[in-house]
């Protein structure tokens, strides 16, 4: 189903996300999607995460709409021209994928296989601005498609980017180029998410919440440093650092996050990064 | 030598659109060469921009428009031309594009495509300015080129990856192209720029020198020599 049937309906919308292994062993992604089954309205696949070689995406959102768990297939611009995300696309569609993320994708330098050629062919922007052309009978070299696919595309934004204005401006473009939700990076600063959904309110834009699980202090100073758009206040950073039991600490932090940030959004995203199994616990624990 | 092409009228007449001054600054380098920026072009430049309606504050052909320090001298004496204008016309290659943009705060714009190095590269020193892509962005980004600016060459925005106005990939060494973008047009006061700009899906075959380039005697000893 497409998410935005959901947002119609008036539903908080909660997605989790699985990252596709390094290998054609799939049991470990399949038991972690099973743990979400019925937890999340859909779990986006991530596509070569951090630029790190692995199955694909598309494959791997194939085998969860098989067994009846909605995916959300993540696209990036790093590894394909307009040619084969075009192709893909299309692939997408006819195995019964219905929602795509559209991403820029990180630079292949941060990953497994740094001397990798980047393509960066499309970015963000004109990739959904690709999918609405395709969407619409034509692709990009407008020629005429012979059954056109229909998708819900989503995109992602950074509210505690600094400066957010180059952000908020990119979002303008994406929601000009057809996006029909946006999901956040992650949020820790729910005074700052009210600030930005106050300076966004005009996109009219369901917008999905990022919620990063904290499974460490450590963790926590290590995305203050090195990830964009990541604040960790240090309130919460010292909760971390004193909690006996921190994995309960991680939950019970992104469920409050959640009930705190609940009621300015449209949904939430959990990115568990490993510990999808956490997932059904935050999700009761945040009373969704 | 950079080969640039001078771009449409109309697209340029499209950039002027806001300014009613302009001051004209060409270049006594390869934009002469390529009948693009000389003296003679700059002549008739103004008179197609008066013609249009525009007054010209003023003009002045430079030697090597690329070099970022000539820039700056060369326009000392027409400091006053330049101010009396509401933006810089610029008849050059990219990599002068952006030296004159760095030297001048004013809205800068480009007068012309780059199509090819054709043998040799500018001479700003130090850092890459032009990827010659036959299909100039310079009007649309504050005079600093996304393609070289940004790791990733994205011509649609910033990507999620800055952080504190540094690119993900190498931050000690690299600054977010964008972000320098950003800057640059939130000090001249420009940042609607950024939301006006159409959609970029980019003609990567216009990066391949066009034919006729390659069939010039000077292509073809430089290939052979």
């Amino acid at each position: 189903m497409k998410l935005t049937e959901l947002f119609r309906q008036g539903k908080f919308v909660v997605t989790s996300e699985n990252g596709p292994p390094k290998g054609t062993d799939v049991a470990e992604m399949l038991e972690n999607a099973e743990a979400m089954r019925g937890r999340v309205d859909a779990v986006n696949i991530t596509d070569q995460q951090s630029s790190v070689m692995r199955l694909g995406s598309l494959a791997a959102c194939s085998l969860l709409k098989q067994r009846g768990i909605e995916p959300i297939f993540q696209v990036t611009c790093r590894d394909r021209n307009r040619i084969a995300l075009q192709s893909d696309l299309l692939s997408a569609a006819v195995l019964g994928i219905e929602n795509v993320l559209c991403l820029t994708g990180d630079y292949v330098g941060l990953g497994d296989h740094p001397d990798a050629k980047p393509v960066f062919d499309l970015d963000s922007v004109s990739l959904l601005e690709t999918v609405r052309r395709l969407q619409n009978g034509h692709d990009l070299a407008n020629e005429e498609l012979k059954g056109k696919p229909s998708f819900c595309a989503g995109a992602v934004v950074a509210p505690e980017a600094d400066p957010v204005e180059p952000q908020i401006i990119k979002m303008e473009k994406k929601v000009k180029a057809g996006a029909q939700f946006f999901q956040t990076q992650a949020v820790y600063d729910p005074r700052a998410f009210e600030s930005f959904m106050g300076q966004v309110k005009h996109l009219n834009v369901p917008v999905m919440v990022g919620i990063v699980l904290l499974r460490s202090a450590a963790m926590a100073r290590f995305m203050n440093r090195n990830v964009a758009g990541i604040r960790v206040p240090d309130a919460l950073i010292e909760e971390m650092d004193k909690a006996e039991d921190r994995t309960k600490k991680g939950v019970e932090i992104a469920a409050r996050l959640i009930r705190e940030m609940k009621g300015m959004c449209q949904g939430v995203h959990i990115m568990a990064i490993g510990t999808e199994k956490l997932v059904p616990a935050i999700v009761d624990e945040a009373g969704l | 030598m950079l080969i640039s092409e001078q771009k449409p009228m109309e697209e340029i007449l499209g950039y002027l659109n806001g300014d009613r001054s302009v001051f004209l600054l060409g270049c006594d380098g390869c934009a002469q060469a390529s009948h693009t920026g000389g003296p003679e072009e700059v002549r008739e430049m103004q008179g197609r921009l008066e013609a249009a309606g525009k007054t010209v504050t003023g003009s002045t052909v430079l030697d090597f428009l690329c070099e970022r320090a000539q820039v700056k001298l060369g326009l000392v004496p027409f400091a006053g031309q330049v101010a009396a204008a509401d933006s810089v016309l610029v008849m050059s290659c990219g990599v002068g594009i952006q030296a004159a943009a760095a030297s001048i705060d004013k809205p800068v714009h480009p007068a012309c495509n780059t199509l090819s190095l054709g043998g040799s590269r500018g001479e700003w020193q130090g850092s890459e300015r032009c990827m010659e892509c036959g299909d100039c962005v310079l009007e649309w980004t504050g005079g600093i080129c996304p393609l070289t600016a940004c790791t990733k060459s994205l011509l649609n925005g910033q990507c999620g990856g800055a952080k504190n106005g540094k690119c993900e990939f190498q931050p000690d060494l690299r600054d977010c192209g964008w972000h320098l973008i950003y800057e640059r047009l939130r000090k001249l006061n420009r940042l609607q720029l950024l939301r006006d700009a159409p959609i970029n899906i980019k003609q990567y075959s216009r990066m391949q020198p066009p034919k006729e380039i390659r069939n010039t005697p000077r292509w073809s000893l430089d290939v052979r020599a």
